[in-house]
């Protein structure tokens, strides 16, 4: 996790690539050079990723593009994509309309 | 809050064996599922199962669900739909979108986590283009709604879930213009690959796909060859003319609801993204009382499943006292065999990632089959399944260690030898006495079972074929005869179709050749050449 | 499109035959079906365009994990029509983006 989290180390500079404007997270329609951008910019877990540019908060809450935007990060950082956490997982897993949401039944 | 002993997310074929189990020694138990019809993706199954009789093989997956739910059902198990599961607590606490009447709380004694697994995607120019789908969307679309997906597909992926989807797409009537698949070789079962090949697919490995094409829908796809970096090689691009595109490049377990108990988590050495921490047996995770069983603690087969939520099901009565140690015991025992008998062999998960080059008894493995989907005539010869005898045999073309059984059982005659391990491949004993009844070709779900009559008379030789496709031809009807690659070779009339219940749908079609084509002839189809 | 037989499941048996309006056009379909299973039997393959780039989208899990099949149904956007059961005299919309705003008013 150490190589992960080491804020010091350098990426080299941002080359633009022939594929970046191919969205990788299709609720949200972010693509893979937003999302290489912000690991330059110094998002380097799925996490921060996540919180920065919203790929996975869509209303399919990463299920397709959980691995693609893992894989993309793990790429621009050099590091294996097993070396990234997940993001962290949170209720409600699947979309909940605030109308249900907000209406908690008892005894069922 | 309502409480349950346990309390099963997901009523596929995991969760509803750990859900039947656990209710058959007397708890309490209730499935949560998101989907409006129980059975996971066991219905859209239509295909016969692999393994042995204890693993229900040569039954097709939509009868094995049907029998599982049965069985859930008459055990008293409750079992909720439109239920998603959208929060699970360390406390074995579950928050449930109940629709319409709100959200609700349920707290079990304990938890098994079933929630399987997702597909896997790839990116490519086009990809969220109508038209791109998942492999299992398109066998939804035609399996349960009874709609094709698509006139022309393509199918990206040639393992197994990429097989045998696209033999189904054949079956609905679809046009499959290729199987692609960036690896080398071909992923899934060699058998699965044939049954495609013969029909005249090709395949097109270290190929993957640059684009999808198409304004507003998918019109067209265009693959290219890949080096060993899998970078495409210029000039190899090839274009198809189609309007659906299946993508069937693998299955992740879905482990959030894990994750979000606290369940610890690791990394599998052969990648695929973190598993939970569980016991081998029970599927017993970090945090004691929460389980995790099927896919979602690893990717496997549709029966593995079914056994590992046997024994959680069945950890779940021993942990509450429902079930006293020695029985316990005696039931995990027979479990653990039977699992361990499917986990065998090449495709076994022990051995994901790895390259055979020879079978366990020492045949080399096919370099056609792997390279193009079917056997050339001369490996076929290889095998102990195909050989040259008088009169009418059975012709076995299966030629990898995978864990199946069923030809033997089938054959009254005991013409047919697989032995106690069932990853050995079937031997055929040339001094038993073949009746031709054909029980042999229709048991095989890998549809590799022939049956070759060498000297019919008059210079025609017949070969009896598995058959699974509308209409049926009839008695006299004339066609073509085609090899294994699905060339033609000669017209060919049918002199037999024997259908009946025991065949469970397919069909057995007996045409003739000439004799000195038996040894290639493998399916028949309408038309002239 | 419809499988009126097949070799292995034989003829469908549907639910009762019904009809619903889809952007203004009068569709027929079988109660209970998902609602994406009608429209592909009726060749509609687009089911919304979407918020950033305005690019059409269809059926891509059918089994309502990816929700990207979502459209205004009964004035509600964002239903999943691949799980959605299909009912006489529904009204189902083309979705623009995430709200509820349906063609004609896009084209205001």
């Amino acid at each position: 996790m150490d190589i992960v989290n080491d804020r010091s180390r350098s990426l080299g500079d941002f080359i633009t690539a022939s594929d970046d404007d191919r969205i990788i997270c299709r609720c949200e329609e972010i693509t893979k050079g937003e999302i290489r951008r912000a690991v330059h910019d110094g998002m380097f877990s799925m996490h921060e990723v996540r919180r920065f540019l919203r790929c996975g908060m869509g209303l399919c809450q990463g299920q397709t593009c959980g691995g693609l935007v893992r894989a993309v990060i793990a790429r621009e950082l050099g590091v294996p994509a097993s070396e990234l956490d997940d993001a962290t997982a949170r209720a409600p897993m699947r979309p909940v309309e605030m109308e249900t949401f907000g209406r908690e039944v008892a005894g069922v | 809050m309502t409480r349950y002993d346990l309390i099963v997310i997901g009523a596929g074929p995991a969760g509803l064996s750990a859900a039947a189990e656990a209710a058959s020694h007397g708890l309490r138990v209730a499935v949560f599922d998101e989907n409006a019809r129980p059975g996971g993706q066991l219905f859209k199954q239509i295909h016969k199962f692999f393994g042995s009789k204890e693993h229900k093989a040569k039954i097709r997956g939509y009868d094995i669900g049907a029998e599982l739910l049965g069985e859930a059902e008459s055990l008293g198990v409750k079992v909720f739909l439109n239920a998603p599961v959208v929060g699970l607590y360390a406390g074995k606490e579950v928050a449930v979108n109940l629709g319409d009447e709100g959200m609700a709380r349920f707290k079990g004694d304990t938890v098994v986590v079933a929630t399987g697994a997702s597909e896997n995607m790839v990116t490519f120019d086009g990809w969220t283009l109508p038209g791109v789908m998942g492999a299992g969307a398109a066998q939804t679309m035609m399996n349960i709604n009874r709609v094709r997906p698509g006139d022309r597909v393509l199918m990206l992926g040639s393992g197994n879930v990429g097989l045998v989807v696209g033999f189904q797409l054949l079956q609905a009537g679809c046009e499959l213009v290729a199987v692609v698949d960036a690896a080398p070789r071909v992923g899934g079962y060699g058998v699965h690959a044939s049954k495609l090949a013969r029909c005249g697919v090709p395949f097109y490995l270290s190929h993957t796909i640059i684009r999808a094409e198409g304004g507003d829908r998918v019109t067209g796809v265009v693959v290219g060859r890949t080096d060993s970096r899998w970078n495409i090689v210029p000039g190899t691009e090839k274009r198809f003319d189609a309007d659906t595109i299946c993508i069937a490049v693998g299955l992740s377990p879905s482990t959030r609801l894990a994750q979000m108990a606290g369940c610890e988590m690791y990394d599998p050495a052969q990648g695929g993204g973190k598993l939970p921490v569980c016991d081998e047996l029970t599927g017993e995770t970090s945090i004691p009382g929460i389980y995790c069983s099927g896919d979602v603690s690893g990717i496997e087969e549709a029966s593995s499943a079914m056994i590992e939520g046997r024994m959680s099901g069945a950890a779940v009565a021993h942990r509450l006292g429902y079930m006293d140690g020695r029985e316990f015991e005696r039931r995990l025992e027979g479990l653990e065999r039977s699992l361990a008998s499917l986990r065998e062999g090449m495709f076994a998960p022990k051995n994901r990632g790895k390259t055979f080059e020879k079978t366990d008894e020492g045949f080399d493995i096919a370099a056609g089959l792997l390279g193009n989907g079917y056997l050339s005539d001369t490996e076929a010869l290889r095998y102990p399944g195909v050989k040259s005898l008088p009169g009418i045999h059975p012709v076995i073309e299966c030629t990898q260690n995978i864990p199946c059984n069923p030809c033997q059982d089938a054959c009254p005659k005991g013409c047919i030898a697989v032995g106690a391990n069932i990853v050995s491949l079937p031997v055929v004993n040339e001094s038993a006495k073949c009746i031709g009844c054909g029980q042999c070709v229709a048991s095989c779900s890998g549809q590799a079972v022939f049956l070759v009559n060498e000297d019919a008379g008059g210079g025609w030789a017949t070969i009896t074929a598995p058959y699974e496709f509308i209409p049926l031809p009839g008695k006299g009807e004339s066609g073509r005869a085609l090899d294994r690659a699905g060339n033609t070779i000669c017209e060919s009339e049918v002199v037999d179709v024997r259908v009946s219940p025991a065949f469970d749908h397919t069909c057995l079609l007996t045409f003739r050749v000439p004799k000195s084509e038996c040894g290639r002839a493998r399916f028949w189809k309408r038309g002239e050449r | 499109m419809r499988l009126a037989d097949h070799p292995i499941l034989g003829k469908p048996v549907h639910g009762k035959p019904v009809t619903f309006d889809f952007d203004g056009r009068q569709l027929s379909g079988f109660e209970g079906e998902p609602i994406a299973a009608a429209l592909r039997a009726a060749s509609v393959a687009i089911h919304r365009y979407t918020k950033k780039y305005h690019s059409p989208r269809g059926i891509f899990c059918a089994i309502g994990r990816c929700t990207d099949c979502v459209m205004v149904v009964n004035g509600r956007p964002n239903v999943r029509t691949c799980v959605t059961p299909l009912e006489d005299g529904m009204t189902v919309r083309t979705q623009y983006g995430a709200g509820a705003r349906s063609g004609e008013e896009e084209a205001k």
